[in-house]
C-alpha cells in the first residue's frame, strides 16, 4: 500500500525526534549547563536559537530536554497500556465481581481530576523520575482501563472465544491470543493519543514545579524558566512549546496511518 | 403495448480495492436483458453475488456503494433511467418504483410510530392528503392480514412482530400507488411458517392493486409460488430466462436442474444403536429470569448417528445445546455423555469430557478468529487436546484439509481469503481435529447458499461414516432434516412435542405443530402456496 503524504511527514519527525532524543549526548553543541552566553540572545550562528534566561544554550538544552521528555512520556504510557489493557481484558472475560471491582475502583480514580491527583500525591511522594512514571502510568491506565474493557467486551461475545472456552483453553490463551491480535488496532491508534497526552502532563508538572527537576532539562520546565522573556519580547520559551506541539501533531499523523493500515489487513474487523 | 421496465443489455461495474494492489474494476452484471409487463412478477434468483439484487436497484437506476451502471439502457415507463440526473431520479424513486427490504427490522426507524413511516414518502412525494393516505393505509394493513388494521399504524416498530414488521413495509410500498415494487429477500430472515403467512399477503396484494414486481431471493421454491417469469442469474450474468413453469418443470440449463434439484440427498435411516448421548428432564433458564426455555427435555442420541433438532426461532433449540456443552448449567435433570454423567458447569468438566463433545456454529465468519490462519485454527485442538507440534501438526492438519476435500494452498490463508463454504467446512475440521464422539451442529447450513448447503450436508455424512461421530442438529429447514437425521425432536416453545425416528416423526398421524411445520416448506411444483392454506390445522405462531 502506497503511504500517504500526512503519514510520511509525521513519520520522518517523529523519527527525528526519536533520533534526537536517544542520541541527545552525541548531537548537542553544548552541554546542558553550561553559561556559555548572554541572558536571552536572539539566535545567531554560535547559537541557534538564541540562549535561556542564563544564557545557556537553548538548542543543546532542548535536544536533552526532549530525551527526558520523550522517555518519561514513553515509559509511563507504556505502563498504563500494560496494566490498563490486561486489567480490561480481564474485568470484560471474567465479568462478575471481578469487573465490578475493578471498575468502580477506576470510577472512583476517574471521578477526580488527574492532574489534582497528581500534584497531591507528588507533593507528598519524593520527586524522582521512577516515582513521576509511576504516578502518571497508573493515572492514565484508568483511561486504557475503560478502552480496552469495552473492545474486549465486543469480542467475548464472538463464538470463536466461546468456541476457545469450550475447549477448556485457559484464561491467558483468551486474553493474548483471541483478544489481544482483534483488539490491537484500537489500542495503537489510543496509544499514539495517549503518549501525546503523557508529553503534555509531564510538561504540565514541569512547569507547575512537580514534575523533572533541575539540574534535569524537560520541554514544559524550560517554558517556565524562560516564561518572563515573553514580557520583553524574547522568543526562547516559545521553542520548547514549539516542540512539544509539533511532537504531538507528528506522533498523531502516524498514529492515524496505523489505524487505518491495520483495520484494512487480512481480516480487519468491520472492514 | 411496451412493457413497464424493460432493461437491454445492462452492465453494472464497480471498483475493488483489495489490499496490497492497485485497484482494479470489476464487472457484477454483463448483458442481463429483461422486461416486467404492467401487473406481472420477475422472479430474480441466484446464489449470493450473483447480482440480483444489485440488478433488482437498477429498476430504479441506483447503486449501492460505489457500484455503477455503466452500459445499457433501462427503460421505465418508456423512458431511459438510466442517465437521469439526481432530480429526475428523485421524483421517479418512491412514486413509480418502491423498495422493500430483506431485513424490516433494520429498515423501520425505532423512534417513530408505523404509520408515520408508511405514509411517509406519499407525503413527501405529494401525491396524497395525510387523511387520504392515512386511509389508504389502513386499507392496506387490512389486505396484508395484519391484525386491527385500524390501530395497527399506532404502533411501535418494537411493537410488532418480525412477520408482521415485513408487512408492513409492504404496505410502506405499496402505498404511493407504484407502477413496480422490487421485493429484496422479504422472506428470507423470517421463520418458515411466517414465510407462509407473508409471501401469501404479498401475492394477495400484489394481485389486488395490479402493480408489477420484481421478487429477488435465493430460494426457488418461494418463488415460483408468486412469479409469473423467472430469471436465473450466476456470476452477474444471465443462466435461463423464461416463464415459471418452464423454468420448474423443465429447466434447459445444468445450473438451473441443480438449483430445481437441489436437496434430494437421500439418507437411509440407520438402525437403533446404544446411546452416546441421553438428555433426561432436563430444565433450564437464564439467570436472572423466572421462566423456563426449556421445559422437561428428553432425548437419546445413539452412538454415530444423527438427531435433528427441529424449531422455530425461540423454540430453545439452541438453549438445549448450550445446556449439553455446558454454557447455561440445567436446574433439574440429567446428561449421560458415553456412559458418564456429565456435570452441569462447563469448569467442572474433565479435558475429555470437552475433546469429545465439540460444536459447529451457525456463522463461521464469526467462529474463527480473523488474525488466526486456517492451519492455527485447526491445529490448536490437536496441540491443546494431544500435545502435537511442528511438523507432526502442520502434516495432521493437511490430512484434516484433505479430509473436508480443500486440499493444498489453503494452511496459511486467513479466514477472510475464504469463501462462505468454505469457512465452515474448516469449523467442521477444528470440530474433528479433536477426535469427538459427538459434534453438535448449529444451524451449520442456514447462512449458505442452497447449492454449498448441499456441499456441506454431504460432507458430514461422508465424515460421519468415516469416523463413527454423532451429530445433534439443530435447524429450522425440514428439508435439511429429511437430507441427515436418523432421528427427530420437534421443538415447541422449550418442550419437545413429538420425538422418535425420522419414519415415526415424518409419519401421519402429526399433531398440530409438526403439521404446521411440515406443511410449511415451500415445494418446488406451481400453486403449492393456495393448497397448502386450504388445508392446515394451526395459525402461525408469528402471528
Amino acid at each position: 500500500m502506497k503511504m500517504p503524504l500526512s503519514a510520511l511527514i509525521g513519520l520522518i519527525l517523529t523519527g527525528l525526534f526519536l533520533f534526537c532524543a536517544i542520541f541527545a549526548q552525541w548531537i548537542a553543541p553544548y552541554p546542558l549547563d553550561a553559561v556559555i552566553g548572554g541572558v536571552w540572545e536572539a539566535p545567531s550562528e554560535r547559537h541557534w536559537l538564541g540562549t535561556d534566561t542564563i544564557g545557556r544554550d537553548i538548542l543543546s538544552r532542548m535536544i536533552y530536554g526532549g530525551q527526558i521528555t520523550i522517555f518519561v512520556a514513553l515509559a509511563s504510557s507504556l505502563l498504563s497500556f500494560g496494566l490498563g489493557s490486561f486489567l480490561g481484558f480481564l474485568a470484560a472475560v471474567k465479568g462478575g465481581w471481578i469487573d465490578q471491582g475493578v471498575s468502580r475502583l477506576v470510577d472512583l480514580m476517574m471521578a477526580i481530576p488527574s492532574l489534582i491527583v497528581a500534584l497531591v500525591v507528588l507533593s507528598v511522594l519524593p520527586i524522582n523520575l521512577t516515582v513521576l512514571i509511576m504516578v502518571m502510568g497508573l493515572l492514565d491506565a484508568t483511561r486504557v482501563f475503560r478502552l480496552s474493557r469495552a473492545v474486549a467486551m465486543d469480542i467475548t461475545v464472538m463464538d470463536y472465544v466461546e468456541a476457545a472456552k469450550l475447549r477448556g483453553e485457559g484464561q491467558s490463551w483468551i486474553i493474548f491470543r483471541e483478544i489481544l491480535p482483534n483488539a490491537l488496532s484500537p489500542l495503537v491508534a489510543e496509544f499514539g493519543l495517549r503518549f501525546i497526552f503523557a508529553v503534555l502532563f509531564i510538561s504540565t508538572l514541569s512547569f507547575l514545579g512537580l514534575g523533572i527537576q533541575p539540574p534535569l532539562a524537560d520541554w514544559g520546565g524550560m517554558v517556565k524558566e524562560n516564561k518572563d522573556g515573553l514580557i520583553y519580547g524574547k522568543s526562547a520559551a516559545l521553542m520548547p512549546a514549539l516542540a512539544i506541539a509539533l511532537l504531538a501533531i507528528s506522533v498523531n499523523l502516524v498514529a492515524d496511518w496505523i489505524l487505518s493500515r491495520t483495520t484494512s489487513l487480512k481480516g480487519g474487523r468491520g472492514g | 403495448m411496451a412493457d413497464l421496465l424493460e432493461i437491454r443489455n445492462l452492465r453494472i461495474e464497480a471498483t475493488s480495492y483489495p489490499p496490497g494492489e492497485p485497484p482494479r474494476d470489476v464487472v457484477l452484471v454483463d448483458n442481463v436483458s429483461v422486461s416486467v409487463a404492467k401487473g406481472k412478477v420477475l422472479g430474480l434468483i441466484g446464489e449470493s453475488g450473483a447480482g440480483k439484487s444489485t440488478i433488482g436497484l437498477s429498476a430504479m437506476a441506483y447503486g449501492r456503494g460505489g457500484v455503477r451502471l455503466t452500459g445499457g439502457q433501462i427503460i421505465l415507463n418508456g423512458r431511459d433511467i438510466r442517465g437521469m440526473g439526481p432530480a429526475g431520479l428523485r421524483a421517479l424513486r418512491g412514486r413509480e418504483v418502491t423498495y422493500v427490504a430483506q431485513s424490516a427490522a433494520a429498515a423501520f426507524n425505532p423512534a417513530k410510530r408505523l404509520m408515520e413511516q408508511v405514509i411517509e414518502t406519499t407525503l413527501s412525494h405529494g401525491l396524497m392528503a395525510r387523511a387520504e393516505a392515512e386511509a389508504r393505509a389502513v386499507m392496506l394493513f387490512g389486505k396484508l392480514g395484519l391484525p386491527n388494521p385500524e390501530t395497527f399504524g399506532n404502533r411501535y416498530p418494537h411493537q410488532v412482530s418480525g412477520g408482521q414488521l415485513q408487512r408492513a413495509m409492504t404496505a410502506m410500498a405499496l402505498c404511493p400507488k407504484p407502477d413496480l415494487v422490487i421485493f429484496d429477500e422479504p422472506t428470507t430472515a423470517l421463520d418458515v411458517t411466517t414465510q407462509i403467512d407473508v409471501l401469501a399477503a404479498i401475492k394477495e396484494a400484489i394481485h389486488d392493486t395490479g402493480v408489477a414486481a420484481l421478487y429477488i431471493t435465493h430460494d426457488l421454491a418461494v418463488v415460483a409460488q408468486v412469479a409469473d417469469d423467472i430469471l436465473v442469474l450466476r456470476q452477474g450474468k444471465k443462466v435461463e430466462y423464461g416463464p415459471v413453469r418452464q423454468i420448474i418443470t423443465d429447466p434447459h440449463e445444468d445450473y438451473t436442474r441443480a438449483l430445481v434439484s437441489v436437496r434430494s440427498i437421500d439418507h437411509e435411516e440407520k438402525a437403533a444403536a446404544p446411546a452416546v448421548l441421553s438428555v433426561q428432564n432436563v430444565t433450564a433458564r437464564y439467570k436472572g429470569t423466572n421462566f423456563d426455555v426449556l421445559k422437561n427435555v428428553t432425548v437419546d442420541l445413539p452412538a454415530g448417528q444423527t438427531l435433528a433438532v427441529v424449531g422455530e426461532s425461540g423454540s430453545g433449540k439452541s438453549t438445549l445445546a448450550r445446556a449439553i456443552t455446558g454454557l447455561l448449567p440445567p436446574s433439574q435433570g440429567r446428561i449421560t455423555f458415553a456412559g458418564r454423567a456429565l456435570s452441569g458447569a462447563l469448569q467442572e468438566r474433565s479435558k475429555d469430557d470437552l475433546r469429545e463433545l465439540q460444536m459447529i456454529y451457525q456463522m463461521a465468519d464469526t467462529a474463527m478468529n480473523p488474525r488466526q490462519t486456517v492451519g492455527t485454527i485447526i491445529g490448536r485442538p490437536l496441540e491443546f487436546y494431544f500435545g502435537m507440534g511442528g511438523e507432526a501438526k502442520r502434516r495432521r492438519v493437511q490430512e484434516l484439509l484433505d479430509q473436508i476435500e480443500m486440499g493444498k494452498g489453503y494452511i496459511d490463508r486467513y479466514p477472510a481469503e475464504l469463501s462462505g463454504g468454505q469457512k465452515q467446512r474448516v469449523c467442521i475440521a477444528r470440530a474433528l481435529a479433536a477426535k469427538p464422539k459427538l459434534i453438535i451442529c448449529d444451524e451449520v447450513t442456514s447462512a449458505l447458499d442452497p447449492l454449498v448447503a448441499d456441499g456441506i450436508l454431504k460432507l458430514l455424512l461422508n465424515l460421519q461414516a468415516q469416523e463413527h461421530v454423532a451429530y445433534l442438529f439443530i435447524t429450522h429447514d425440514l428439508a435439511t432434516v429429511k437430507a441427515i437425521a436418523d432421528k427427530i425432536a420437534v421443538m415447541y416453545r422449550g418442550q419437545v412435542v413429538r420425538y422418535g425416528s425420522k419414519t415415526d416423526v415424518l409419519t401421519p398421524p402429526f399433531d398440530d405443530y409438526t403439521d404446521l411445520l411440515l406443511s410449511s416448506v415451500p415445494e418446488m411444483r406451481l400453486g403449492w402456496l393456495e393448497e397448502m392454506l386450504a388445508h392446515r390445522k394451526m395459525e402461525s405462531a408469528g402471528n
